[in-house]
């Protein structure tokens, strides 16, 4: 039912099929990167400015991620991402359900959670770059990922970033 | 004997799924209002099941006492539905309001807001009928598009949901809900002919 990360997947897939195929993949022309927009739901339950943590809880699961800028495609380091969902440690809406962290010099970020587990009728997590809480300039997206299954014990998701 | 077989087999069909749901592991991860706002919606499943037969004369009842238990089930039902709703509102408010107002990311959530619609609408036309200006024969007619709405709703909606159900009682219920209530469609359908015929 994940109409929307499915679309991207295979509209990215298809877009490195095709530059592939046809030869077109010069470097430095990485041009026409779209910037992720913002899911439905995104933002419920979300809490503004959770604190920088090494880990959520007693972790477990793996949420990993990279942020990049729309058009060139460039890594963002230092990006504050946050991220909550309904896990065995406890609901969205619980203080202890959230936590934030940052980017590396490759855009890349991840935080060791407790195991996500299905919460209104889907095993998913919910993501926040928050221009609010973020040096870097950037407009603000929500992201509300599915895990394909629920005995998944990572989720991969990927941020392209539109200059504010 | 044979009313014993009935009922027996009713509750069964009833029992298996909201004692198969009891046993499932999402509860250890929810709070009691989240895990009682979803068996509320078992539950209402459940009942659906049993407003078609009453309908229908299926269950070894008179007349007038499958009437008067079909409104208990009702009910029961429109009490089933709010406590679902305002169970899974306390339980996380954004999200209830995504799926009252249509603007969910979960498909299945819309199916449900239809069916629960269609209660609410059920429950009016039940209170109001002697009030509403309709023929009894129109009356029913919007009654059983109701119902059928309810039903193909409830189904789509709990189908979808990866939650506390499990999946072959689900699907069981599920199919009984439907054949129940198309069965009662259909026999509508059928009479309506024959008094046109005969009429």
């Amino acid at each position: 039912m994940t109409k929307l990360p499915r679309r991207s997947v295979l509209a990215t897939g298809s877009a490195a099929l095709l530059t592939t195929a046809t030869g077109l993949t010069l470097p430095a022309r990485a041009q026409g990167i779209e910037p992720t927009p913002t899911m439905r739901g995104g933002a419920n339950n979300y809490r503004p400015g959770a604190p920088i943590v090494d880990r959520i809880g007693g972790g477990g699961f793996l949420m990993t991620g990279t942020v990049r800028r729309a058009g060139d495609g460039a890594p963002i380091p230092n990006a504050r991402i946050q991220m909550w969902a309904h896990t065995t440690e406890g609901h969205e809406r619980d203080e202890r359900s959230h936590g934030a962290t940052l980017t590396d010099a490759q855009g890349r970020f991840r935080m060791d959670m407790p195991q996500i587990v299905p919460a209104f009728g889907q095993p998913h997590g919910h993501l926040a770059y928050d221009a609010e809480f973020d040096q870097n300039g950037f407009e603000t997206v929500f992201l509300r990922p599915v895990m394909r299954s629920a005995s998944d014990t990572t989720l991969d998701v990927a941020f392209v970033l539109q200059t504010a | 004997m044979r009313a014993t077989l009935i009922w027996t087999a009713l509750a069964a069909a009833i029992i298996a799924p909201v004692a198969a749901a009891a046993f499932s592991p999402q509860l250890q991860w929810r709070d009691g209002i989240y895990i009682a706002s979803g068996f509320a919606g078992v539950v209402g499943m459940a009942l659906l099941l049993v407003q078609p037969l009453l309908a229908a004369g299926d269950l070894p009842l008179s007349q007038s006492d499958a009437r008067r238990v079909h409104r208990v089930t009702g009910t029961l039902l429109l009490g089933a539905v709010l406590l679902h709703v305002a169970g899974l509102w306390i339980t996380s408010p954004p999200d209830v309001v995504d799926a009252l107002t249509f603007t969910s990311p979960t498909p299945f959530s819309v199916w449900g807001v239809i069916a629960m619609w269609g209660v609410f609408a059920t429950a009016l036309l039940a209170a109001w009928r002697r009030r509403l200006p309709l023929r009894p024969m129109t009356w029913r007619r919007v009654h059983l598009v109701l119902g059928l709405v309810i039903a193909a709703g409830t189904v789509t909606h709990a189908l979808l949901i990866e939650g506390t159900m499990e999946v072959v009682t689900k699907w069981l219920l599920a199919g009984f809900v439907l054949v129940a209530t198309l069965r009662v469609v259909w026999r509508a359908g059928r009479f309506r002919d024959f008094a046109r015929r005969s009429g």
